[in-house]
């Protein structure tokens, strides 16, 4: 095996070490934001897409590219702000109540 | 010389976006920390994919105009789709959109180490073993998640039916597939090691099968799956597709997606290990059951056998709410799924205004998710020190007048003290204690686990018969005119 293909299984598993000691006492609450906020974070393979794209020299890799692009980016931008949505909801609200007229989606 | 200077900082940038990642998921652990979490795992992104699109610009000639409107166009219109779904969703739709992002990323994994593959298997130079091996497990997760989670994500969103799915020869199907799958696998790595010559027509037709045998085990899969089960198939699939971007990581040679695949991939299954364990399951046998051996598919609708139920309308059961002292309001998945959030929340603030004190319980499962209800109640504006989680809660129904059960079933049901029942064990709503009860619910149906709730039968308990938004606005009608 190459030094980098073995640098880059030393990578791999001390990274999936602490993917299993970043989470740990979390209150069931936040399981889903987190899922959300985890899903997010494998659109980095954004930038695999970036990288053959970048390589593509014929019309199968600018399709295969090109879709990678597309899902990549969906999974990233969409990702982060659903995430931000949910945890927004979260902030303590001030003690006075909030307004009722406040809320204008998903009433009708 | 430059060259390698400009690789050495995009390099650090790739490190960075990486420590932001773990970082960020660190603060996720904490409701008061999260958002901030997230916005540095989105800085961490921006400073990954900003730093890749730089470094590529200046390479030495330059991209190709092509390669440069694919990036761009791509970006923009899937970051365009994605930014305007994020921010138009429902909320009680949420839970789908993220299982069809999980679905596109995984797509995207499985669409970089397929074209990655397809530029070595008609280059040059062969696939080495180890590059063969990832490519095919990159594919073969990537294509899983892909359908799997469009499957999902189809079934909370009701375009495919919630209940599980057993067809005659399903299973037979999943394991040729599976076999297909191994045997692909198996021919393309032997090949790869030289045992034998592989052409690289034969080669490219090996990847097409596993593509499609992983197509096909992600459909049949989810399938058999219950509704009710999906957040926990949702999660491990999310998993699966971290680990399918650490996979197109090595095929790539990247750093940063080995990284984060490989973090997503670890903290994926230990999220989908606690939500299995709140809902009092196991995934072995969420996933067994979706092989068609656990789950029984008879939802009848009867009335459970020992007890009488006791009938309630809205008219008495506004008075009962309008002179307690406290009401502790339970919402559960019926809640979630007539979208009523807002009826609750209207009908909370009519009994404040009256001098009731209303807290709203909340089990860790209620929901469509883990932590669903606590979302789906914030955006209807419920003051969040109002949401009590169940431990805070437990005590108080003793003495708390009047507990109102919206749509929740197995969550509240007493059965789960006693050994004996398929809920025992599970952590429950203390409804019972409550000095009276009131359930709104559409009939006598059973939840989930298929078994009758005694909170039904007891004498304290009034059975308000509606779906979960007409029930509330009948309630709150009936109770402006108390």
């Amino acid at each position: 095996m190459s030094t980098d293909l073995l640098n880059a299984l030393a990578l791999f598993a001390l990274a999936i070490l602490v993917g299993f000691e970043v989470i740990s006492k979390v209150p069931a609450t936040l399981h889903t934001p987190l899922m959300s906020g985890a899903n997010s974070i494998h659109g980095i393979v954004l930038v695999g897409a970036m990288l053959i794209a970048a390589e593509a020299d014929n019309p199968l890799s600018y399709l295969l590219a090109f879709v990678a692009m597309t899902f990549g980016a969906m999974n990233v931008v969409g990702g982060y702000v659903v995430t931000d949505r949910m945890l927004q909801m979260f902030r303590k609200k001030a003690p006075a109540k909030p307004v009722a007229a406040e809320s204008t989606e998903g009433q009708a | 010389m430059s060259q390698a200077w400009i690789y050495t900082v995009v390099y650090f940038a790739w490190l960075i976006g990486a420590a932001c990642f773990v970082l960020g998921l660190h603060l996720m652990n904490s409701p008061a920390t999260g958002r901030n979490g997230n916005r540095l795992s989105a800085s961490g992104m921006v400073l990954a994919v900003g730093g890749t699109f730089v470094w590529l610009l200046l390479q030495p000639g330059g991209m190709s105009g092509i390669s440069l409107a694919i990036i761009v166009v791509g970006f923009l219109l899937g970051g365009g789709a994605g930014l305007y779904t994020a921010r138009t969703v429902k909320m009680t739709a949420m839970p789908q959109l993220v299982s069809l992002f999980n679905a596109v990323g995984g797509g995207a994994a499985a669409l970089v180490a397929i074209d990655d593959f397809i530029k070595l298997a008609t280059g040059d130079v062969a696939a080495d073993l180890s590059t063969t091996i990832f490519v095919v497990l990159g594919v073969l997760f990537g294509s899983v998640t892909f359908t799997g989670s469009l499957i999902a994500g189809g079934k909370l969103q009701g375009l495919i039916p919630g209940k599980p799915i057993v067809v005659p020869g399903g299973q037979i199907v999943t394991i040729a597939v599976a076999a297909v799958a191994l045997i692909g696998t198996v021919i393309l790595v032997l090949g790869a090691a030289g045992v034998f010559a592989l052409s690289s027509g034969l080669t490219l037709v090996m990847l097409a099968l596993i593509v499609a045998a992983g197509l096909v085990f992600g459909v049949t899969m989810v399938l058999p799956i219950g509704g009710a089960d999906m957040p926990v198939v949702i999660s491990l699939l999310n998993a699966l597709t971290g680990t399918a971007a650490a996979m197109a990581g090595f095929v790539i040679g990247n750093p940063v997606l080995i990284i984060a695949g490989a973090l997503v991939g670890a903290s994926g299954t230990i999220l989908t290990n606690l939500m299995a364990t709140a809902m009092n399951r196991s995934v072995l046998n969420i996933l067994a059951g979706g092989f068609g051996t656990g789950d029984s598919t008879a939802g009848s609708a009867v009335a459970g056998a020992g007890g009488s139920v006791r009938e309630i309308s809205a008219d008495d059961a506004a008075i009962q709410l309008a002179y307690a002292q406290s009401v502790i309001i339970v919402p559960g998945y019926g809640l979630a799924v007539a979208q009523a959030q807002h009826q609750v929340r209207e009908l909370a603030e009519l009994l404040e205004a009256k001098g009731v004190d209303v807290k709203y319980a909340i089990h860790p499962v209620a929901g469509r998710m883990p932590g669903h209800m606590n979302v789906l109640l914030a955006e209807a504006n419920v003051p969040y020190p109002q949401l009590k989680e169940m431990d805070e809660i437990n005590p108080d129904f003793e003495r708390c007048d009047v507990a109102l059960v919206v749509g929740a079933n197995d969550v509240t049901n007493p059965a789960a003290r006693n050994p004996g029942s398929p809920v025992s064990g599970m952590p429950i709503l203390d409804v019972d204690h409550a000095k009276s009860i009131i359930v709104i619910k559409r009939s006598m149906g059973r939840g989930y686990a298929g078994i009758d709730n005694e909170l039904y039968t007891n004498p304290k308990t009034g059975m308000l018969f509606a779906d979960a938004k007409e029930g509330l606005q009948a309630l709150t009608a009936a109770v402006k005119a108390v």
